[in-house]
Formats: C-alpha cells, sequence, structure tokens
C-alpha cells in the first residue's frame, strides 16, 4: 500500500489501478476517511455517498480484475451538486431544491459512471451556480484549502477546493461565466471549459442556457484530457450538443508548442491586474517562448464591455429557466399556503437566496416590456462583437494566453455586499462563454502570500486538443501544478 | 438608469416574488448601481450587428414526434410536495 494516495494524479491513479497494485476499494476508502476528517474545515462536499461509493468501487474492481478496466474505472470523483444523479440527492445548493431526488441522471455523470468512474459525492456551490466565491450556498461557503479565510472562487468552489484538498481525484464543474477556470486559479488546478455543445447539458440544472457547459477539474491537463475523453460527444437530449466526433485526446498530448501561434490580448494586461499577478504571468509568457511557441500581440477591443452584456444575458436566461420553481412539482413548498398565489410567491421568497432573486428580478426586468430592445436586444449584438473580435484574432493565432483572474483569492465576506465588485471579478472569463469558446485554466505561480495564480490558454470552437496539449507542455516544464496546500 | 421602488414592486410581481420593505429598497438601490454598470453599452454602435442568440451557428436539430420517455407519471409525482390521484395538489385556485 503506498503512503497517500490521494495525492497522486488520475492517470497515475489509473495505471496503478489496472496494475492491480491498488484496488478501487481501499482507494475510496482511503478517500472517504480523508473527506470525514477535512471536510468539516472545507466544506466542500454538500453529500458524501459513502455506501453507493463502496459499492461502485467493488463493481470497478471486478471489472479491473477482468482486465475490461478504462482509464476512469475505479477513480473516485466527486460531482457538482448541479447535475442531476438518480436516486442521490442534488441540491444545486439551494433551499428549493433541498429535498430533490432526480428521478433521472444527467448524460455526463451517466457517462463517467458508465467508464467506471466512482462518484464520492456532491460537490458545494454558489446556489444555482450564481456566485464568483462559493459564498451562496444554502449550505454555507466552502473555504480556499490554501488560506481558509479566503474563498475557493466560483461557482464551482466546492469541486476545486476538492481537487486541490485531494478529497477526490477530480470533479466536474460548470462554467457559464467563469466557474470552472476562476476557482480553479484562485485553488491552483487545472480547469478545462470546453467548447458550448461539446459536452450535453442534458440533467444539467440549467442557469443561462446559452452559456452553460460542464467541464473536468483536475490536478492536470493530462488528467483533464482523461475525462474529457468520457464526458465529450454528442447527444440527442441536448438539442445544443455539437455533433462532430470526439477526437482521441491523449493521441496528441505531447504535440508540444513548437512553431504554435500565440496571441496576448493587450486588453486583458491592461489596469486593473495586480502587480503579483502580471509578474507570474509575465514569467509564463518567457516559458511558453522557451517551449518553442511565438507570441504575437493581439487585440479584442470589444472586451471591457463583456461584463454588462453578460449580467444581461445570464439573469435574462435564469429569470425564464427559474421560474420553473413554483412549488407544485418538486422541491421546497412554504408551508400552509393560503392560496395558489401565496404558494407561489412565498415559496420562491423562501426558497431562493439573496443573489439567486438579485438575478431573477435583474432578469425579469430587462426582458420587461418597454426594456427588452434596449437591455436585452443590445447586449446580444454587442455578444456577437465580442465574439468577432475573437474570430479576427484566430485568423492570426492558434491560441490565446491571458491571466485567469485579476488577482488571487479575496478574504470570505470581502464582497458580498457589493454585487457589482462581485461581477467585476469575471472580467477575464466570461468573454469566453460569450463566444462559446474553450479554454482552460493551469496553475502558473503564487503571488508573495503564498496563494496560487491561474493563466488561461483559450482555443478555437472544438479545439479542445490543442489547449490541453498547450498546457501539458507547460506542466512538463513547470512543476506548479504539483503544489499542493498544507491541510 | 436608475429605477425607483414601484418598479421594484412591478418586477418582484412579474417573478412571483414576495419582497419585503427591506428588500425593496435594497433592491432598487444595486438594481441601480447593476443597470448603471450596463449604461457603458449605449457608447458602442451597434445599428448593423445581427443580434447573437447561439454561442455555435446551428440549426435547432429536428427528431421524430414520438414518445421517447414512457410513462413516468408516479416517479415524477413522487418528487411532488403534495400529490392525490395521479395529480399534483395544490390550493383550490376557484372559489
Amino acid at each position: 500500500m503506498l503512503s497517500d494516495p490521494t495525492t497522486l494524479t488520475l492517470a497515475k491513479l489509473s495505471e496503478l489501478l489496472k496494475k492491480r497494485q491498488i484496488s478501487s476499494e481501499d482507494l475510496v476508502n482511503t478517500f472517504l476517511e480523508k473527506i470525514e476528517s477535512q471536510n468539516p474545515n472545507i466544506n466542500a462536499y454538500i453529500t458524501v455517498d459513502k455506501a453507493g461509493a463502496i459499492k461502485a468501487a467493488k463493481d470497478a474492481d471486478a471489472r479491473l480484475d477482468a482486465k475490461q478496466g478504462e482509464a476512469l474505472t475505479g477513480i473516485p470523483i466527486g460531482v457538482k451538486d448541479l447535475f442531476c444523479t438518480k436516486g442521490l440527492l442534488t441540491t444545486c445548493a439551494s433551499k428549493i431544491l433541498h429535498n430533490f431526488i432526480p428521478p433521472y441522471e444527467s448524460t455526463v455523470t451517466s457517462r463517467l459512471k458508465a467508464a467506471g468512474a466512482v462518484v464520492l459525492g456532491k460537490t458545494n456551490m454558489d446556489e444555482f451556480a450564481m456566485g464568483s466565491s462559493n459564498e451562496t450556498s444554502h449550505f454555507g461557503v466552502v473555504k480556499n484549502p490554501w488560506d481558509h479565510s479566503r474563498i475557493p472562487g466560483g461557482s464551482s468552489g466546492g469541486s476545486a477546493a476538492a481537487v486541490s484538498a485531494s478529497l477526490c481525484s477530480a470533479t466536474i464543474g460548470t462554467d457559464t461565466g467563469g466557474s470552472i477556470r476562476q476557482p480553479a486559479a484562485l485553488t491552483g488546478i487545472t480547469g478545462f471549459k470546453p467548447t458550448y455543445g461539446r459536452v450535453s447539458r442534458f440533467g444539467m440544472i440549467a442557469f443561462a442556457s446559452s452559456l452553460d457547459q460542464a467541464g473536468p477539474m483536475t490536478k492536470t491537463a493530462q488528467d483533464s484530457a482523461l475525462m474529457l475523453q468520457t464526458m465529450a460527444g454528442h447527444d440527442a437530449k441536448d438539442a445544443t450538443s455539437i455533433n462532430a466526433p470526439v477526437p482521441d485526446y491523449m493521441a496528441s498530448l505531447n504535440d508540444g508548442l513548437k512553431g504554435r501561434k500565440i496571441g496576448i490580448p493587450a486588453e486583458y494586461f491592461a489596469s486593473g491586474l495586480s502587480q503579483d499577478v502580471a509578474t507570474v504571468i509575465e514569467e509564463a509568457k518567457k516559458q511558453f517562448t522557451d517551449l518553442g511557441a511565438e507570441l504575437v500581440p493581439v487585440s479584442l477591443p470589444t472586451t471591457k464591455h463583456a461584463i454588462p452584456t453578460y449580467y444581461i444575458l445570464a439573469p435574462a436566461e435564469a429569470s425564464s429557466n427559474l421560474a420553473r420553481y413554483d412549488g407544485v412539482r418538486f422541491g421546497y413548498r412554504c408551508e400552509d399556503p393560503q392560496d395558489i398565489k401565496d404558494l407561489y410567491f412565498r415559496t420562491r421568497a423562501e426558497g431562493f437566496g439573496s443573489e439567486v432573486k438579485r438575478r431573477i428580478m435583474l432578469g425579469t426586468y430587462v426582458l420587461s416590456s418597454g426594456y427588452y430592445d434596449a437591455y436585452y436586444l443590445k447586449a446580444q449584438k454587442v455578444r456577437r462583437l465580442i465574439a468577432d473580435d475573437f474570430k479576427a484574432a484566430f485568423a492570426k493565432v492558434d491560441l490565446l494566453l491571458a491571466p485567469t483572474t485579476p488577482d488571487t483569492a479575496f478574504k470570505l465576506g470581502a464582497k458580498t455586499d457589493d454585487p457589482v465588485q462581485m461581477y467585476l471579478s469575471d472580467i477575464f472569463t466570461i468573454n469566453v462563454n460569450l463566444a462559446g469558446l474553450p479554454a482552460i485554466s493551469i496553475p502558473c505561480g503564487f503571488d508573495k502570500t503564498n496563494l496560487p495564480i491561474g493563466l488561461q490558454l483559450i482555443g478555437r470552437p472544438l479545439d479542445e486538443s490543442g489547449i490541453l496539449s498547450a498546457a501539458h507542455a507547460y506542466q512538463q516544464a513547470t512543476d506548479w501544478h504539483t503544489r499542493s496546500p498544507i491541510l | 438608469m436608475s429605477i425607483n421602488a414601484d418598479t421594484v414592486k412591478h418586477v418582484a410581481n412579474l417573478a412571483r416574488l414576495n419582497i419585503s420593505d427591506d428588500e425593496v429598497e435594497s433592491h432598487t438601490n444595486q438594481l441601480s448601481q447593476i443597470l448603471g454598470l450596463m449604461d457603458q453599452l449605449n457608447s458602442l454602435p451597434t445599428d448593423n450587428v445581427e443580434p447573437m442568440t447561439h454561442a455555435v451557428d446551428m440549426l435547432m436539430p429536428a427528431r421524430e414526434d414520438v414518445v421517447v420517455n414512457g410513462d413516468s407519471r408516479e416517479i415524477l409525482l413522487n418528487c411532488a410536495p403534495d400529490s392525490e390521484d395521479g395529480h399534483f395538489r395544490v390550493p383550490k385556485i376557484i372559489e
């Protein structure tokens, strides 16, 4: 038995499982013990499915014994509590779904389970994925494993913290405006948002349907490649799923950076970027040049308009999506409703938290009669300009390199009373969602107080392979991704 | 653009949300602040820009209009806070 298998990469664990040098059951038990001792400090999990995990691990061991394992067979993972898991509580971190046990399984989790992955539990998040700090969860804030007085980022903050603290081998998150990449950057892990439509949204609880996309959160780019291989692909149950073949991500992982043109968008290095982040990203740029890439200055002039655009479109879609929570068909219902109106109004007022209500109000307002053209239509037009900026840049370069966040993790509570300041922390991630592009965040250094910093690689539509091989090349030459917080 | 308390109450009604007087005040302030952020978009000319309604250029796929889920009435009713005789149950609607 190894000393501490929880800190190993998914790729390494997969190898040990296949060689039968470790059993999935032992591995799962080790993770479960670690969750039991560490989760109370970090609050990364909302639900831990001990019995289900042990049963799945035994099945995986049988499969591995019969030499029928795949890369993910027996690998313990966490699942953001936004993916419906049949028979297992799925709350979206909201009181309104505090008792919801889905009668069906999301496509992503069903693919991962079919590949033999073992679900340890459901990870904490901002309520309905609305937040950048994981402070809006009905089940309490998640703490950053690097510094418990700081936020882990959001909305997939529990997923990020769970990987960072090695409370699972990998997790799946969702990214509507940066919710995979921003917490990945702030907790020192790798987080990958694929092209919109690459991964099925069936069974994901909807926030903003034209922006939501699921992706892996892992210790390395290689681990993300292994996860995405199973997650990606067309699904007839999702009308926006892209019907294109899924390439072999592992086959191109070692393609390297020689001759690749990487654009440096000027707008991502302008005011607002902290000195420590700027310094670390400069170092990383040099590393990419050393590895054979050619850095090319580019401009994405509409960048500064992305925040208002996003905070019109996403709440508009959310207000429509969240109309379904009415206390009639599932989830929370208020006590003793006087009539149907009281039932709707009180169920929603009591069931939703303040950030969710704020976004429902905002979305309802921008879609309401008399304001639709001024806000919603205008934002849809600006969204086109933002996407066109990227198109023009990708005519000249293969990838874009930028910081994932303007600063490192802030203190818990620092921005909770100021929604505008909170929204501005998404400045470098939301453009990518508006354009539907794939992008990864990988660790690239630390600030003066030892908090992780992430860099982002953005690619052309469906060029997940190009992003993964570039990130892998950087991780082969650096060791930032191997650093772990002391728990 | 700033909004007033009456607009906030109107929007809350459209959104089917009970809000307290305190919330009316905080929503009025915060939504005004957020909408102030939106106003910067007015500086950007967009007259001949086609609105982008979807992240990927593709047509909605169509499929045969046949039932694929089967009969899941009991399973779905089990998720409901209250049901009776195969129906969702709510307070009386008609006096």
